[in-house]
């Protein structure tokens, strides 16, 4: 996986987002409203994309895209 | 492993009631109307229903069952098994299927029991109740299953409030030495009992004047007291696409068939983009897998019955179809279950007036 592609998805994903409108160091919270529905939507989304559990724990410490990018990426690592 | 057939029973009809007041979710102004179409469209729930304080899941069972047994033509002095699979009982003592079997003058040659169970009880209801007959002894036994859960969920309660609506239903089972066997997946996972939970009013947590009815903040938008259901949302969203695919995989495993030898995919309906990745994750079409979700909400053990009775009601009473239905939710309890039905008796949706 790459983060442009991460990215590209995460747009497609979410109807706040114009395509081509996030970066790697975009704090999500100024981005758009990243509340309790929009972050089961992510789970959702990066369970059928990456096959990957993320916790609720892991996704308060993640405050930029790129955090997220990480925290999936390190998952998909894991898995092997 | 707790994979197992039940065989020589079959399911005569299915019915379903709920209660006649509608609450549309496009009114719930707890919330801002950009966040509210949001939540609409995430959980997929427009509308549900609601019953008025002091009518129980066992007065909607009631309709549903007394109502079915009418259509049957079934002698109830044959009937010996009564299962009243539910979380919110009539009494806290007795037992509610006690009330049933009298109510529906049942006799008393009848076994009739509780089950403490919610999203996955239709399939675990099924389980004992065929179990039960499977002996041969029982040739006649009634299911019911349902909850109301809008009396104890907190209106300023945006994560459990919109999700939840009421419904009770009654499934007739029989014994059949034609019927094809009915296959069972079941499990549990009780370290995650607190991801749903009313936490007073129980014996651990009796109820308590000073503590129990004081409503506490949350977080945004979520208040509530502890009587109040509390949903842990991102533990059961994660308990439920970890535990329910595999569940299902190895159930059509164990008996070597495929998702194509199966008709329709009954699942739980908790919320549309839970039920939706499920769905994608089994790699499923669309056209199997019906949802009654935006017009009744999530009905706990009733959901599963509910859907067969509104969106599938004409070809379950006129074809032979195959199921795979799949509950899974609060205990953490699931399971899933193969079987077959030959033109059951299925009546239209009852509405509950009081």
């Amino acid at each position: 996986m790459n983060i442009t592609d991460f990215i590209s998805k995460l747009e497609e994903e979410f109807e706040d987002l114009q395509p081509n409108s996030l970066s790697a160091n975009d704090v999500l919270q100024e981005k758009f409203t990243w509340d309790s529905i929009n972050a089961l939507i992510f789970l959702a989304h990066v369970n059928v994309e990456y096959d990957v559990e993320i916790t609720a724990e892991e996704l308060i410490k993640s405050s930029t895209v790129q955090d997220l990018y990480d925290l999936v990426e390190s998952k998909v690592q894991k898995k092997g | 492993m707790a994979i197992f057939q039940v065989p020589n029973i079959s399911i005569a009809g299915i019915s379903a009631c709920v209660p006649e007041d509608e609450y549309n979710n496009n009114n719930y102004d707890w919330i801002s109307e950009k966040e509210r179409a949001t939540l609409i469209k995430t959980i997929g729930v427009e509308k549900k229903r609601h019953a008025k304080k002091g009518t129980t899941t066992s007065d909607l069972c009631y309709v549903a069952a007394n109502n079915l047994l009418e259509e049957l033509k079934w002698n109830r002095s044959e009937i010996d098994l009564l299962i009243f699979v539910s979380q919110s009982r009539d009494y806290i003592i007795p037992a509610t299927a006690g009330l049933l079997q009298e109510k529906l003058s049942l006799p008393k040659t009848c076994i009739a029991f509780d089950v403490s169970l919610g999203c996955s009880g239709y399939v675990y209801g099924l389980s004992v109740i065929g179990s039960m007959m499977a002996t041969g002894a029982i040739k006649k036994g009634l299911l019911l299953t349902g909850d109301i859960s809008t009396l104890n969920t907190s209106f300023k309660d945006k994560s459990a409030f919109p999700l939840f609506g009421d419904a009770g239903t009654a499934t007739a089972v029989e014994l059949d030495a034609n019927s094809k066997a009915m296959m069972f997946n079941l499990q549990t996972d009780g370290s995650g009992y607190e991801a749903i939970i009313i936490p007073d009013g129980g014996i651990r947590n009796f109820a308590n004047k000073e503590t129990s009815f004081e409503y506490h903040k949350i977080s945004e938008g979520i208040y509530r007291n502890r009587f109040n259901i509390a949903l842990d949302g991102i533990k059961v969203f994660n308990f439920s696409l970890r535990e329910v695919k595999p569940n299902v995989i190895k159930l059509l495993h164990e008996y070597k068939l495929a998702t194509n030898d199966i008709d329709y995919f009954v699942f739980h309906q908790a919320n549309k983009l839970m039920n939706e990745t499920i769905r994608k994750q089994l790699k499923l079409d669309v056209e199997k897998v019906p949802y009654s979700l935006k017009e009744f909400g999530n009905t706990s053990s009733a959901s599963i019955p509910l859907t067969i009775v509104t969106q599938l009601a004409e070809e379950v009473c006129n074809k032979e179809l195959t199921f795979l239905l799949s509950g899974f939710g609060v205990g953490l309890s699931w399971g899933s279950v193969i079987l077959h039905t030959n033109k059951i008796v299925c009546p239209p949706l009852f509405i509950y007036k009081s």
